[in-house]
């Protein structure tokens, strides 16, 4: 994989040079891998860099040593008739040995790594006074987390990760479906996320700033729209946005986002056009609204806190959250949240849209 | 003492008499004739599979593509996958073996040939079987390896009006079930046929490289496909029987295990076969024999024994623990050094040649060449921790591809080439050969290698759609254009293939001057392929009835018509008196209930009992048709 990899790095800068540059390099590719700028992530990337080039150096050796043949040795008019050579147990020998002791050098770091990597406990309480502790639920097509305190939630939210920087981060990763796979390239490796089981990854951040991340796993229809974002903040912010996740939802001030509200949690409106199962609180929970206890979908007690939603791939904002109320499908295929439009109308759909966005 | 044409009258089971013209192929138990069909159906899959793959590619051209939808795309993506392997490179794989097995240790069959015929039919209705659920509700499209709990239980939407699961993937689990049955039949028959069937002399240690390969290939099966065969049992009994082996109350994690304990040696299934061909193609086109044969047969034999100790380095990233990672990764680590063994043998076969840069040789290098990308980003997945951030991403996709398509395609296409002229008496065009090679190698180098980079940029596999700003969108439209490149160079290899049923050179028994013995015989052979069964007396020995060496090891022709022994027979006569099997209506029979058998699991038990009659009846027809004598 070296010499393309190589070549078309180089062909990169060419094009670049030529002036087809875009944004910085961290801006161009927010999930490169060969860019880590977590402690985790750097970690794994050193291991991974002497691995590349002596394998650059074993790409070049061997494919130059057949071009070098295939030149040297081709024939031509007045060639003659090769020697036969039936072999040479010396040198067969010698490419035996030689790349099985490269190989077993090259494992110890590996080894150590492996160990160092993993986490020193379990999951489940109590939560070292060094790190910060979430359970990560995934679903189909999202992210649930749960900050945990004595084992116990204390603050529920979806799909962006708020983290303090300098901290450790003890993920607890189990599926309510099937499995997914939790990966910010710039912080960590992947970790599967498997139903019945409970995996752990641990990582930090040693800066402040925002990375991207999505779902690994194939998790089918929606697959490629279960993305995540991790936000690192120093940790006095971090333990205020605590507090302001675990505070009840704002009370809408408009006209609008309070029928908004009306709506969001009647039962007989949704019942009386025959869909009972469509309420939003059938699903969906928010902290300070009466009935509003459901866990089949996001926790909207601060949903307007979050800068994008469904699974981090629509910006949170008037237009676009009206538009998925419209229709979730045509947006994210095959979420299971319904399809409202003909079933509420335009003005309910807007209400609904003011409640959602006052919830900050 | 009886001929091909004296058939025994047996009423109701009389075997049918044709051997040539078009209903011929239906009854026919010819190795050779079953090898051209499973060539040429393989091939067909091919294209389906290729197809697939450009609307893949079409789709991912640029960001938030709309040319596929979620759902068409899954299932082209799972499709591409099945097909590719189950249907291209294996039935590829086996048209070799079948055709060039008993020509090349010198026999003049399989040994069991009707039940060669039944693997070929059977391999044709699991792959019509599968690929009929496009037109019955959609394919499988819970990717190649199926993953529970999703290939289990399904996904939300997923449901049919009445509450059932949508049968995609019972068409995953009943098609991989019947393609196992055609794989397993085939695995023992070609076994015994390379341990009982080698003519006089011919020890183990004489046979053709490209016949080791095959013997192991054909133990990894026979071992391999249980494994699988009882995972998709656990499979189906989930979905269809509502137990709980790989979901609530059962795990997922062992349905990864018994796929990969599969899916490994898998791997060595669809490479070894390549590698065989290419270790016959290199000397012969060197005038070289093969550097260390042994270590060759060796190394071929250590990994398919190795292959078996890597499995769950497919699943890093699943959570098995440090322990257990750290076993398999060191495991997989190693399984290079038998590879890279091979590597090196190969080249030092070529140095010091006279290399002929044919296009047989010129596909055999490009294996090697490839190969090598290929077999080096695989020892950087073996470095776990980094895995982490490899295993799922498109850099993965770049590895296997390379492996392969870089490797196992491009070993096949060697092998097309150094063999057509003997299967159809015409050569392919040398130039169009060229042309179609350097179209393959660039197309492949565009497509499959800006997966290494977009990979390690974080690019997930079996996405539908990425989004713009994550610096894609460049290397993704550089490789469709590469794909496209490689359609067109197989649409050149149509050509060629086409252009040379009439105008292609007529091909001599021996073209290449090559080493062993299907070329002492006529091209295309006669159906009873040695008119005598050869003595052998060294490996590589018709090379060797042709040549000797001087002291200082150069070669010398044999001077007085040495070459000519293996000609001697042909002109008239012939073949009389030998003994052939007789074609027969059953194989084909028994193989019709099988996908029958799969219909009623998923559309009602009726089916099933007609299916089972149908085979029952083919076997029954099987055991008490008359023979030949």
């Amino acid at each position: 994989m070296n010499r393309p990899k190589l070549g078309t790095a180089l062909r990169t800068l060419a094009i670049a040079g030529v002036g087809l540059a875009l944004a910085a390099c961290a801006k161009e590719a927010p999930q490169d891998a060969l860019a880590p700028e977590g402690p985790v992530a750097r970690q794994i990337d050193a291991l991974f860099r002497p691995v590349f080039w002596i394998a650059a150096g074993v790409f070049v050796l061997v494919e130059g040593l057949i071009v070098f043949a295939i030149i040297r040795f081709r024939d031509k008019a007045g060639r003659e008739e090769p020697k036969q050579v039936h072999g040479n147990t010396r040198m067969e020998i010698a490419w035996t040995i030689v790349p099985a002791l490269l190989l077993a050098g090259i494992s110890i770091p590996m080894v150590l790594t492996i160990f160092d990597l993993t986490p020193s406990h379990e999951p489940g309480p109590p939560c070292p006074s060094d790190e910060v502790c979430v359970r990560v639920i995934a679903k189909q097509w999202w992210w649930e987390y749960e900050y945990l305190s004595e084992g116990e939630p204390n603050v529920v939210t979806a799909n962006e990760l708020v983290i303090p920087v300098g901290k450790d981060v003890f993920l607890e990763l189990t599926s309510d479906d099937v499995i997914h796979s939790f990966w910010v390239p710039k912080l960590a490796g992947k970790q599967d996320v498997v139903p019945e089981r409970t995996n752990t990854l641990l990582f930090s951040a040693d800066v402040a700033g925002e990375w991207e991340g999505q779902c690994a796993e194939f998790c089918a229809l929606s697959h490629a729209n279960m993305r995540l974002h991790v936000r690192a903040i120093p940790e006095p912010e971090f333990d205020a946005w605590i507090d302001e996740q675990r505070a009840p939802a704002a009370e809408p001030a408009t006209a609008d986002a309070i029928a908004g509200r009306a709506l969001f949690a009647n039962m007989d409106l949704f019942e009386d056009r025959g869909h009972l199962e469509f309420a939003c609180i059938q699903c969906h929970a928010i902290n300070g609204l009466e009935g509003a206890g459901a866990r089949v979908g996001p926790d909207l007690t601060h949903f307007a806190s979050r800068a994008k939603f469904a699974g981090w791939t629509l910006h949170n904002d008037d237009e676009t959250v009206a538009a998925w109320l419209t229709n979730t499908r045509a947006l994210k295929p095959g979420v299971v949240m319904p399809i409202f439009e003909g079933f509420l109308t335009p003005e309910e759909i807007r209400q609904l849209t003011a409640y959602l966005r006052s919830l900050t | 003492m009886t001929t091909t044409t004296s058939v025994a009258s047996g009423g109701l089971f009389a075997r049918p008499k044709a051997t040539h013209g078009f209903w011929s192929w239906f009854t026919t138990v010819d190795h050779k004739k079953i090898g051209i069909l499973y060539g040429f159906t393989a091939f067909g899959f091919f294209i389906v599979g290729g197809v697939e793959a450009l609307l893949i590619r079409l789709q991912l051209a640029g960001p938030d593509g709309t040319i596929l939808n979620a759902d068409t795309y899954n299932q082209l993506m799972t499709m591409h996958g099945l097909t590719m392997i189950f249907l291209v490179v294996m039935p590829l794989s086996a048209a070799f073996f079948n055709y060039l097995i008993p020509l090349m240790i010198g026999a003049r069959d399989v040994a069991f040939p009707r039940l060669n015929a039944f693997s070929y039919w059977v391999f044709l209705f699991g792959g019509l079987f599968m690929y009929s659920s496009f037109l019955l509700g959609g394919a499988p499209d819970g990717g190649w390896f199926g993953y529970a709990p999703l290939s289990t239980q399904g996904i939300p939407g997923s449901l049919l009006p009445d509450g059932r699961l949508a049968a995609n993937m019972d068409f995953y689990a009943l098609g991989l079930l019947i393609l196992g049955i055609a794989s397993t039949v085939s695995a023992v028959n070609l076994a015994v046929t390379i341990i009982n069937m080698r003519a006089p002399g011919m020890s183990f240690f004489r046979m053709p490289v490209f016949i080791w390969m095959a013997f192991v290939v054909q133990l990894l099966l026979v071992f391999a496909l249980p494994v699988i065969t009882v995972g998709l049992f656990l499979l189906l009994f989930d979905r269809i029987l509502g137990t709980s082996f790989y979901h609530a109350g059962g795990d997922p994690v062992l349905w990864q295990h018994l796929f990969w304990l599969f899916g490994h040696p898998e791997v060595y299934i669809l490479i070894l076969p390549a590698m065989g061909i290419v270790s016959e193609v290199l000397p012969t086109f060197s005038r070289k024999p093969l550097f260390g044969y042994k270590v060759v047969v060796y190394s071929g034999i250590a990994i398919g024994i190795m292959g078996w100790g890597v499995w769950a380095h497919h699943m890093f990233a699943t959570g098995l623990g440090p322990v257990a990672v750290t076993a398999f990764g060191i495991s997989t680590m190693f399984i290079a050094v038998p590879t890279g063994v091979k590597i090196f043998n190969w080249l030092s076969t070529m140095w010091g040649g006279r290399i002929k840069l044919a296009t047989p040789m010129l596909f055999s290098i490009g294996f090697v060449t490839m190969f090598v990308i290929g077999g080096l980003s695989g020892v950087t997945h073996a470095i776990v921790p980094h895995d982490a951030q490899q295993t799922d991403t498109y850099y993965v996709v770049a590895h296997f591809h390379y492996v392969l398509f870089g490797g196992a395609i491009f070993g096949l296409f060697s092998g097309a080439y150094y063999w057509w002229p003997k299967v159809f008496g015409r050569h392919l065009s040398e130039p169009l050969g060229k042309v179609h090679f350097w179209l393959m190698l660039i197309g492949f180098n565009l497509t499959f290698a800006p997966f290494h980079i977009l990979g390690l940029q974080g690019m997930v596999r079996r996405t539908y759609r990425y989004p713009a700003g994550f610096g894609w969108d460049a290397w993704n439209l550089v490789s469709t254009i590469g794909a496209f490149t490689i359609a067109l160079s197989v649409l050149v290899f149509m050509v060629n293939a086409v252009r040379a049923r009439t105008r292609g050179a007529v091909g001599e028994a021996d073209p290449w001057d090559g080493r062993t013995l299907e070329w002492t015989i006529s091209s295309p052979p006669p159906e009873h392929n040695f008119d005598e069964i050869p003595t052998v007396h060294a490996l590589d020995d018709f090379w060797h009835r042709k040549y000797v060496e001087d002291k200082t090891g150069k070669l010398v022709p044999v001077p007085a018509g040495g070459a000519q022994d293996a000609h001697h027979e042909g002109e008239h006569g012939g073949g009389h008196g030998i003994h052939l099997p007789s074609p027969s209506y059953m194989p084909i029979l028994a193989s019709l209930g099988l996908p029958l058998v799969a219909y009623g699991l998923i559309y009602g038990w009726i089916l099933s009992i007609v299916g089972a009659v149908v085979t029952f009846a083919g076997l029954y027809g099987w055991a008490v048709e008359p023979g030949t004598e």
